[in-house]
Order: C-alpha cells, then sequence, then structure tokens
C-alpha cells in the first residue's frame, strides 16, 4: 500500500522538492476521495486546506445570480486547487465541486503554514510551486475576461 | 471561380444548417455555378468551381448589402459543394447568416494561401481551433481524417465561449470517438451540466501527446488566442515556423490590389490568410497594424 509520502512523491508539484521538505510536509497531508457531485468546498467557508488533484475532475464554480453556478475553471489530475488558505482570512471565494470521482491529497493549511514560518526555506520551495500556477490562471483569467470569442467584427 | 476576379458568381443557397444561435453553415452546389449565366466568363463547362485547398476562402456577396470574405469550411476533396460557416456580427454576415434556402448569393474564389498539409505529412498535427475557428480548420481535419495513415499523432483543440457555442458538435462528438485522433475541448465558461474541461484552450496541451520538436501546428481563432496558443507552444519546443497561423484583416477586393488587408509589407488576401507564425509574429506586436 502506497504511504502519503509515496503519493506526494508521485505529484508533479514535488517534482524537484527535495526528500526532506517533502517527508515535513507529508505530515501535514491525507489521502481524501470525493464522490462526483460532492463538494470539495463552498464558497465563505474557512480555507482551512488546499489539495493536489491526483485523479479526476473538480469544477471551480461561482454562483450568479438569477443563473446559478458557473463553472469558470475545471482543475484535473496533476493540478492544485485552492491558494486561498495563504492569505487572511482565509475563505474561500468560490465552490470546489467533484465533477467525477475524485482523489486528492489534502493539507492542513494551519499545519502547513506554521511549517512554512518555522522554515523560511519550506515556504519558498512551496512559493516556487504556487506561484506559477498563479501566474498562468491570471494570465487565462485575463484572456476569459477578454471574452474572445465573443461576437467580434463589424462586418 | 470567374476570369473576371471582381464579379461573383450567383448561387443558391442549398443547405443550411443551424450551427449556433449566431453562426449557420450554408452549403452551395458547384454544379449550380455552370447555370449561373455566365458560363463564357471562365469557368470550366459544366463546372464553375474547381474546388479549393484548405486554409482559402471565397469572398460572399449578400445583395443590395456588401460582400465580406468567409473561409471555405467543406470538405477540400468533394469539390461538387461548396461550404461557408458564416457568424452575423455586422449588416453583411447577418444578411449572409439569414439566407434561406434558394437565396442567391454571389461568390468569387477560392482566394488566398493554404494550410501546411504537404509540409505535415508524416508529423504529427495540432489543430488548434478558437470559436468560429474551427470553421477554416474544418478541411484540415477532413483531410487528415481522409489520409490518416499518412500523418503521424493528430491532435484536434477546440475552445469556444460556452458548450452551446460549440460548432458543429454532432461532428465534434463523432470526432472525439475516433481512435486515431486525440480531441481536447475547454471552453470559458460552463453551466452544471457541463461535464468537459473549463478554461483557456492553451492549457489543453499538456493534456495530448505530440512531439515539440516535428510537430507542426495550425490554429486559428481570435488574435489573442493565436498568440497565446504560440507561446505555449514555443515553451513546449514547438518553433515559430512550425506554427501556422489564419490572419484576419479588412479583406476587400481579395486580389491584392485595394490594399485595405496590408499587414506590414505583406497582403492578408494574397499572401495570406495562413502565414507561418515566425512571418507575423513581430507585426503582430505592432498595436497600429
Amino acid at each position: 500500500m502506497k504511504t502519503i509520502e509515496d503519493l506526494l512523491r508521485s505529484h508533479p508539484f514535488t517534482e524537484g522538492l527535495d526528500e526532506e521538505i517533502l517527508r515535513l510536509i507529508a505530515g501535514c497531508a491525507t489521502n481524501v476521495v470525493f464522490e462526483a457531485g460532492s463538494y470539495l468546498f463552498r464558497a465563505d467557508g474557512s480555507a482551512d486546506r488546499f489539495f493536489l488533484v491526483r485523479h479526476g475532475t473538480v469544477a471551480l464554480e461561482t454562483f450568479v445570480p438569477g443563473q446559478g453556478p458557473m463553472t469558470f475553471l475545471t482543475v484535473k489530475s496533476g493540478e492544485m486547487l485552492g491558494v486561498t488558505w495563504l492569505v487572511p482570512p482565509y475563505r474561500w471565494a468560490y465552490d470546489a465541486r467533484a465533477v467525477e470521482l475524485t482523489r486528492a491529497i489534502a493539507f492542513d493549511a494551519t499545519c502547513l503554514r506554521d511549517k512554512c514560518e518555522a522554515d523560511p526555506h519550506v515556504g519558498y520551495e512551496l512559493m516556487k510551486r504556487f506561484v506559477p500556477a498563479l501566474v498562468e490562471r491570471l494570465h487565462m483569467a485575463q484572456i476569459q475576461i477578454a471574452d474572445i470569442y465573443g461576437p467580434g467584427g463589424s462586418k | 471561380m470567374k476570369r473576371d476576379a471582381w464579379q461573383p458568381v450567383f448561387l443558391p443557397v442549398r443547405r443550411r444548417s443551424r450551427e449556433t444561435s449566431d453562426v449557420v453553415t450554408l452549403e452551395f452546389d458547384a454544379s449550380d455555378a455552370s447555370v449561373a449565366g455566365d458560363a463564357g466568363a471562365g469557368m470550366s463547362a459544366g463546372v464553375g468551381w474547381n474546388g479549393f485547398a484548405a486554409g482559402q476562402f471565397n469572398m460572399l456577396y449578400a445583395f443590395g448589402v456588401g460582400e465580406i470574405p468567409v473561409s471555405l469550411s467543406g470538405d477540400p476533396a468533394d469539390p461538387r459543394r461548396i461550404v461557408h460557416t458564416v457568424r452575423g456580427v455586422g449588416p453583411v454576415s447577418r444578411a449572409l447568416a439569414a439566407a434561406r434556402r434558394g437565396r442567391q448569393i454571389g461568390l468569387r474564389g477560392p482566394y488566398g494561401s493554404r494550410w501546411p498539409l504537404q509540409e505535415s505529412l508524416g508529423r504529427d498535427v495540432l489543430i488548434v481551433a478558437g470559436g468560429l475557428g474551427l470553421a477554416p480548420l474544418r478541411p484540415v481535419l477532413l483531410h487528415v481524417l481522409r489520409h490518416r495513415a499518412s500523418y503521424g499523432r493528430v491532435a484536434l483543440l477546440c475552445g469556444a465561449r460556452t458548450p452551446q457555442d460549440l460548432l458543429f458538435r454532432r461532428e465534434l462528438d463523432g470526432w472525439r470517438r475516433l481512435p486515431g485522433l486525440q480531441v481536447r475541448v475547454a471552453v470559458d465558461r460552463a453551466g452544471p451540466d457541463w461535464e468537459g474541461d473549463v478554461g483557456v484552450v492553451t492549457r489543453q496541451f499538456a493534456k495530448v501527446r505530440f512531439d515539440p520538436l516535428e510537430a507542426i501546428a495550425m490554429v486559428c481563432g481570435p488574435e489573442i488566442m493565436i498568440r497565446a496558443a504560440a507561446l505555449a507552444l514555443e515553451n513546449l519546443g514547438v518553433e515559430a515556423d512550425r506554427v501556422h497561423v489564419s490572419m484576419e484583416r479588412n479583406m476587400q477586393c481579395a486580389i491584392g490590389q485595394c490594399g485595405h488587408c496590408q499587414f506590414g509589407p505583406r497582403f492578408v488576401c494574397r499572401d495570406g490568410p495562413v502565414f507561418a507564425y515566425s512571418e507575423v509574429a513581430a507585426m503582430m506586436a505592432i498595436r497600429e497594424l
């Protein structure tokens, strides 16, 4: 049976991560499973975890009054989910719903924050992995906001 | 289609199918060109249409409204049908999109450059379409599927605004089931009933198998999406001269005479619309162009 360290080691998020740090953060991690249709978290809830998706698909949704939930991003196997645990007041800004059976590694945010505070090198190694994902999502949001596929042209 | 490059041939719409709320596909029979009353104007006997190459476009004229360039979206191996997919966004395109069966539309063409199907032989092929960009790439896909053994791994990556805005949906479902074709679809936003991917289409590159050192990519869509796709491909190792893009500019004469579609030293209508990205990347960064 695979240990949580084995699961972590096989996730792209930890590629190149020092083995000592991997073992340290593994102490904050648990293996979790979500049935299709269940929620990993809901908007306004406490952002006390973040996830590394191992298998499955998670839809990030925002509720549009009069229209219902709207998915603005899907997160899939090999990707990271949730950065709100890093920023006070640690409240989710959207819903995360499992589109299919989803297996993930969940990190206890308080545990991880404490370890980052205690050893800035750990924090820096984690930031190096969060920032590229954040920048990519920011660029994607720029493109999505531009509504590039919307009706264009004048003729 | 005609020796007089300025004068369209008028053909009745034979088939019309609605793709989305504002996009329709119009089909014309090439055989109608021979009875369009201008057999002496340069068309070959009985057939005024000699087919087209994937990537080319026709000028479509709506009576009394105006003329616009529209990509050919049909099968290049079927010279009997002339197929165009039109989105109604302005006076001319709305008039074209509203044309019912039997309505006469003026056509002249085909014009422009072609997608690099010959250069892609034996290589992996990435077909990257955003929104209406799938229309000019559909002939590429149909050609590649018809000659499947001549190409390496093939991937179709489609981006759209919402699931309801996806073009050729029935065909797309069929393409997804083909064993030799990787199909990835991503929309910008969706309701809870959509089980596919949501996000920018360029994220899909990581999810398809291809050799970045020899693959050829053909990209068509809004210019922002073209640039994002070319950048993402470059980051994966696909050089800009193996990324081909279809440009859209203000094409009016379609024969390189009026200058409206001038793009630096090139005319998009005559030298394009398909270019290697390496040819146009620098100019795409110039806002005034």
